[in-house]
């Protein structure tokens, strides 16, 4: 029964971050903060673990590929497919749950207990709003350049690694990654990030937003908004790819 | 002015405030005081709506504030200020940032306008050079007068005050209550504090309501409370060694 207690209460929490703005300038200076924060400050563990991924899957894959039956160029193809469907919009995702739900989940919690979103509802400031609004479209817009961002370096990562390690040549790789290149997978993608995006902010800040007690349950929600949200991804991922590519 | 009228609140079946009356006045310092976990925080929240009673009511001016729908409420408490117990301020904001922030949200102000009617209310509270700094670089008693500047700065009717010398010395204490006090007075607002600080009582208290286990106990002016021959209230009042020697002495 509690698991509809927070469904609840997480949709009437979500209801109200999506009310009428006070200030609409002011929540949009608010985003492009946001933005910064939580999109173009993960860029760098984005691109660290997008080139290493790229690197791992095309010498897995040509390690793998031992019969002379299978062309090479399926190396290109496998790390095409692997980052585009799955590793950037859905490992990467699992990443910033990690990164960012945590921070979104420790400040907001923190903002609780320290009674900072109680002097917002004083002074008469949609706090849910004025707080995770922003979040929420930050991460739904600013997601999917990640994704794009990371499905770039992995590809790039792998065709780097390939050529210095000598597992895959130069034409063998571009050949794989071109061939049978279908633009819906990208598409595909794009929805998974969009989705995940939202689950990374709110599921947090959910958590974040109901916390009571001290700095104890604020390391408690921040726990909680990360393995929630990354439960939510997984689930997610398994819906959407039934309903998109099945 | 400030009404309360027959003010119930339970939490999980336990009774915390028991039918509480009161009338807190314009442009005078209405101190609520009693012992730890008295429920006087408690009614301070249900006063600023965020507690909900259980029965009563609150008067903002005679508008019933338990009656408004959400919006409604939202305006009253764009006319209420509120210093909290730790200042609350906002941590990634400078100091200037958190005194501008209601501004920028309620008012169409330019910039420069912002910034002047933020340097005014530091300056009111005794606070220069600090603009520019965050809560965490500044001091406790610096923090209490960047919360009392935010408080003022889009000019509030009514003012809440949450144990505002709580962890200060008795020199700054002393220079918060009075800031309390004459800003009270140069503005004519209803201002509420919470203290169980009997210095502050005695030195901008106007009228007091002693709460006692959730119920009203006692009211009365400065004067009035340490002439009372109420056992509960001189507990409370001469809990010291220092107000005790000073009773037998008068």
């Amino acid at each position: 029964m509690k698991v509809f207690y927070h469904f609840g209460r997480y949709f009437i929490l979500i209801k109200r971050a999506f009310g009428k703005p006070e200030k609409i300038s002011i929540y949009i200076d608010r985003i492009f903060e946001e933005m910064n924060i939580l999109g173009v400050g993960s860029l760098g563990i984005v691109a660290i673990i997008s080139i290493f991924m790229g690197a791992v899957i095309t010498i897995q894959s040509a390690f793998n590929f031992e019969s002379p039956l299978i062309p090479l160029y399926a190396v290109g193809v496998a790390v095409r497919d692997s980052m585009i469907l799955e590793f950037s919009p859905a490992i990467v995702s699992l990443i910033l749950a990690g990164k960012v739900g945590s921070s979104i989940a420790s400040e907001i919690g923190t903002m609780r207990v320290s009674e900072q979103i109680d002097a917002l509802e004083i002074m008469g400031i949609n706090s849910a709003g004025y707080l995770i609004f922003p979040k929420i479209i930050a991460s739904v817009l600013f997601n999917p350049i990640l994704v794009v961002f990371s499905m770039f370096l992995g590809i790039l990562g792998g065709y780097v690694f390939g050529l210095m390690s000598g597992v895959v040549s130069d034409y063998e790789y571009i050949y794989g990654i071109t061939y049978g290149f279908r633009p819906y997978n990208v598409m595909y993608a794009l929805v998974k990030a969009g989705v995940f995006a939202f689950i990374i902010a709110s599921v947090p800040a959910y958590h974040g937003y109901y916390t009571s007690g001290g700095a104890l349950e604020v390391g408690r929600s921040s726990t909680k908004g990360v393995v929630y949200s990354s439960v939510l991804i997984l689930a997610f991922d398994l819906i959407l790819t039934q309903l998109l590519l099945v | 002015m400030i009404e309360i009228k027959n003010i119930f609140k339970s939490f999980s079946g336990r009774n915390v405030l028991n039918d509480i009356s009161f009338t807190f006045e314009t442009g005078k310092t209405n101190m609520i005081i009693g012992e730890s976990g008295s429920g006087k925080t408690t009614l301070l929240k249900c006063m600023v709506g965020l507690n909900e009673i259980d029965s009563g009511q609150i008067l903002y001016d005679g508008r019933s504030f338990t009656d408004l729908n959400f919006m409604e409420k939202k305006e009253v408490r764009k006319e209420i200020g509120m210093l909290f117990q730790g200042g609350a301020l906002f941590d990634s904001k400078t100091v200037e940032e958190n005194v501008t922030f209601p501004i920028s949200m309620f008012t169409n102000m330019s910039e420069s306008e912002k910034r002047d009617r933020a340097n005014f209310c530091l300056q009111r509270v005794n606070l220069n050079n600090a603009n520019k700094l965050y809560p965490s670089e500044i001091s406790g008693g610096m923090k209490k007068r960047v919360a009392i500047a935010r408080a003022i700065a889009v000019q509030p009717k009514y003012l809440f005050c949450d144990e505002p010398n709580s962890g200060l010395d008795p020199k700054t204490s002393i220079v918060i209550d009075n800031l309390i006090k004459e800003i009270t007075e140069e503005y004519n607002i209803t201002t509420v504090v919470i203290t169980h600080d009997m210095n502050s009582v005695i030195e901008i208290g106007d009228n007091i309501m002693f709460i006692y286990k959730g119920n009203k106990h006692w009211e009365g002016s400065k004067h009035e409370i340490l002439k009372t021959h109420d056992q509960e209230v001189c507990d409370f009042v001469y809990a010291t060694k220092f107000m005790k020697d000073l009773k037998t002495k008068f």
